[in-house]
């Protein structure tokens, strides 16, 4: 049962953390009241470390897995430092989930296409999993990734066993290589436009920072696939989570509420209006 | 050895030249040479005479700088079904940077010298030609801009903007 008031936080513990990057950690989280939590591929929650603060993290474990809540986030702010000092154990508040979510199962039928760039693989692995648990009801299933550097690539490991499965394409590819780095250097828009995959019958899924969104459904709109089946996830400033605030407000939107998973179609012209 | 009908098939089957007309095919044929690389070769160096470009038709190759005193730098690397070299279009006709095989490489070259004399007596084929090589340009120049971006960088703060110091009032005498 969900919280009658999604302003008030329910408390979970920690299960475990675990370092993916230098800087970009993962948290299992457990409800304290052995509630068990479901949420669409796509949504965030909203953090909140006691005394310090709360921010949006996007949900980046197995919806299917309804025990454990996972986030995976960069320590980069006041709040997600201090979502880093945290350990096995603590308590935080958490508020969600909010937002829309990756439309998984419109694609049902077509080719499925995952762009990532950076920790924008996160909120995307949702989806991921969703694709490979119903994998007999898409067409091809790529993930193509671009991190800064070969010691930047998130779910190093969760990528390498994808890669080795029959049925999905994970290409990868560093803005710049380091030490014995042999894959592929350049952008991650390159893997766009040579991707093996039928444009006329492709959803896109495209995630990361917000100038690799813009030229990543750039390269899609090139290869052919329509504003209407390209998908993007947007960060704002969200503070309420639900609308209410107005803090992460983009044009006539609401990012908390109408997004963070938009359609291409309805927010292309939204990009090139400076500072928004 | 390659038949002049085979180098043909392999010009057709690279995206690269794909829908190009019979008849500039065959002065691309007259030109074109199929040819490997063992992983670590140089198909050409930093400097030189760009005498040929190349379709990838199998293998990984890196477009890199060398510093001095400091290995190579990778700018980009490039697989089945890109395009090689561009120097060879732009007087001097010098190569920019170095291209090494980082696999074992399967290429078709095309004599640089030979294609200019064909695409000169030929603007049909001349226009061919660059319109195919004009919009991987752009797609690499845009390409380079992106990398310079550093776009997964860790986020910079934007700067806080200073406050005036109010002005001082003027003592009352």
């Amino acid at each position: 049962m969900k919280p009658a008031d999604p302003m008030l936080p329910r408390l979970f513990r920690v299960e475990k953390v675990r370092r993916e990057l230098s800087d970009t950690f993962t948290m299992e989280l457990v409800a304290e009241d052995g509630w068990e939590f479901t949420y669409d591929p796509g949504q965030f929650n909203m953090l909140y470390v006691f005394g310090v603060g709360e921010i949006p993290i996007s949900i980046s474990g197995d919806p299917a897995d309804r025990a454990r809540l996972v986030h995976t986030t960069r320590a980069v702010g006041t709040v997600s430092q201090a979502l880093d000092e945290l350990k096995a154990g603590d308590s935080i508040g958490v508020r969600g989930p909010f937002g829309t979510a990756w439309p998984v199962e419109a694609a049902y039928g077509r080719d499925l296409i995952f762009v990532a760039g950076g920790v924008g693989l996160a909120p995307l692995r949702p989806a991921i999993y969703h694709a490979l648990a119903n994998r007999d009801r898409y067409g091809r299933v790529m993930v193509l990734y671009g991190a800064r550097t070969p010691e930047d690539i998130l779910f190093r490991k969760e990528l390498e066993r994808w890669r080795g499965r029959f049925d999905m394409d994970v290409l990868v590819t560093v803005d710049r290589a380091t030490g014995k780095w042999s894959g592929n250097v350049g952008v991650v828009t390159n893997l766009v436009m040579k991707g093996g995959f039928d444009p006329q019958q492709t959803t896109a899924f495209i995630c990361g920072p917000e100038l690799m969104m813009r030229y990543g459904a750039q390269a899609m709109e090139k290869r052919g696939v329509g504003r209407d089946h390209i998908w993007l996830s947007m960060e704002r400033n969200m503070k309420c989570g639900c609308g209410l605030c107005g803090h992460c407000q983009w044009g006539p939107h609401f990012v908390c509420k109408d997004g963070p998973v938009f359609r291409y179609d309805r927010i292309a012209d939204l990009f090139a209006v400076s500072e928004l | 050895m390659v038949k002049t009908q085979d180098l043909g098939h392999l010009i057709d089957q690279h995206p690269f030249f794909a829908d190009l007309e019979p008849a500039l095919r065959a002065a691309l044929v007259c030109c074109a040479a199929n040819e490997r690389f063992a992983a670590g070769e140089h198909l050409f160096r930093t400097g030189a005479e760009a005498r040929k470009f190349y379709l990838i038709r199998e293998g990984r190759v890196a477009v890199e700088v060398e510093p001095p005193v400091r290995p190579p730098i990778i700018l980009e690397t490039l697989s089945e079904g890109d395009v090689l070299g561009w120097s060879w279009l732009v007087p001097p006709y010098r190569i920019a940077f170095d291209a090494r095989a980082q696999t074992g490489l399967r290429v078709l070259s095309f004599d640089a010298a030979c294609l200019r004399k064909s695409m000169e007596a030929d603007p049909a084929l001349g226009y061919a030609v660059l319109r195919r090589f004009l919009p991987v340009m752009a797609h690499r120049l845009s390409a380079a801009r992106m990398q310079m971006l550093d776009l997964y960088g860790p986020p910079r703060a934007p700067k806080e903007k200073k406050d005036k110091k109010p002005k001082k009032k003027a003592k009352k005498s």
